[in-house]
């Protein structure tokens, strides 16, 4: 099984391939961040998944706000160290590459 | 002679778990074209998307941008610009101005880039500072009635450098 010991990671420090991810990989980089997940953190890795599996890139703070329907404040709460890195990293997605 | 330089206390081993120092940047926005305004803006919420704490600090043409009324009508500054893509000639012509924005405009929204009330809605939750400058207040007879909700104080030159200490400065 994948762990953060043995995950292959990229430069800066996202999973390189995100079929690698397991539920157990998310709480490794969570506590890394020192952030405990809680059931509304699982809602944005479920959305940013999904939204990963159908358009093929990780998706955007902007869109998980509009689209995932999670309010900005809230991110800011749910991923004190950066939700723009955070909620892709802990889903095992690669960085962002949008720019809002 | 020896001189005895004030030395800082040796660390101790009271924090045992050292947070990361966080990284800081202060963005000095005093232009009001639309041209102007998004990068310091954009660049202001990337950094809080980062976990970068961001300092926004407005003064003269940039109090357009946290001005209540001229927010989301600001306009893209063409004339005087080498790269304006349309000859100097025509963009001074009445209407000139006015079309440019609206191509600069509708480009943005394709992109799903939101307008700037809401930019600014979005720092403010994203706990990014704004701070108007109180001599462009001043100047251009503005009260804090006139500006966005989001702007938390007027404040001075000076009081800029000690909010936005330790950080990297940008002026846009």
């Amino acid at each position: 099984m994948t762990t953060l010991a043995n995950a292959q990671l990229d430069a800066d420090g996202f999973l390189t391939n995100a079929e690698d991810w397991t539920p157990e990989l998310a709480e490794e980089f969570a506590r890394e961040a020192e952030i405990e997940l809680t059931d509304r953190h699982w809602e944005v890795i479920d959305f940013c998944r999904r939204d990963f599996a159908e358009k093929g890139t990780a998706p955007t703070v902007r869109r998980i706000t509009k689209v995932g329907g999670i309010p900005t404040k809230e991110m800011y709460q749910l991923f004190p160290g950066g939700p723009g890195i955070l909620a892709a990293r802990i889903s095992g997605l690669p960085k962002p590459k949008g720019c809002i | 002679m020896s001189t005895v330089l004030e030395q800082a206390p040796a660390a101790t081993s009271e924090a045992p778990r050292e947070k990361k120092t966080t990284r800081k940047i202060a963005i000095i926005l005093s232009k009001g074209s639309l041209d102007m305004a998004y990068p310091g803006l954009i660049l202001a919420n990337a950094a809080r998307m980062m976990g970068i704490d961001a300092v926004l600090f407005f003064t003269f043409w940039g109090m357009d941008i946290i001005n209540k009324k001229k927010a989301d009508k600001l306009h893209a500054g063409m004339l005087g610009n080498p790269s304006s893509p349309m000859p100097h000639a025509l963009m001074g012509l009445p209407g000139m101005e006015g079309f440019a924005t609206r191509m600069m405009k509708r480009k943005m929204d394709e992109m799903d880039i939101p307008p700037v009330s809401e930019m600014l809605e979005m720092l403010e939750d994203a706990g990014a500072e704004l701070y108007a400058c109180q001599m462009a207040m001043e100047m251009f007879d503005l009260d804090q009635s006139d500006l966005v909700p989001q702007v938390q104080e007027v404040i001075t030159a000076m009081d800029f450098y000690d909010k936005s200490e330790g950080a990297q400065i940008i002026f846009i």
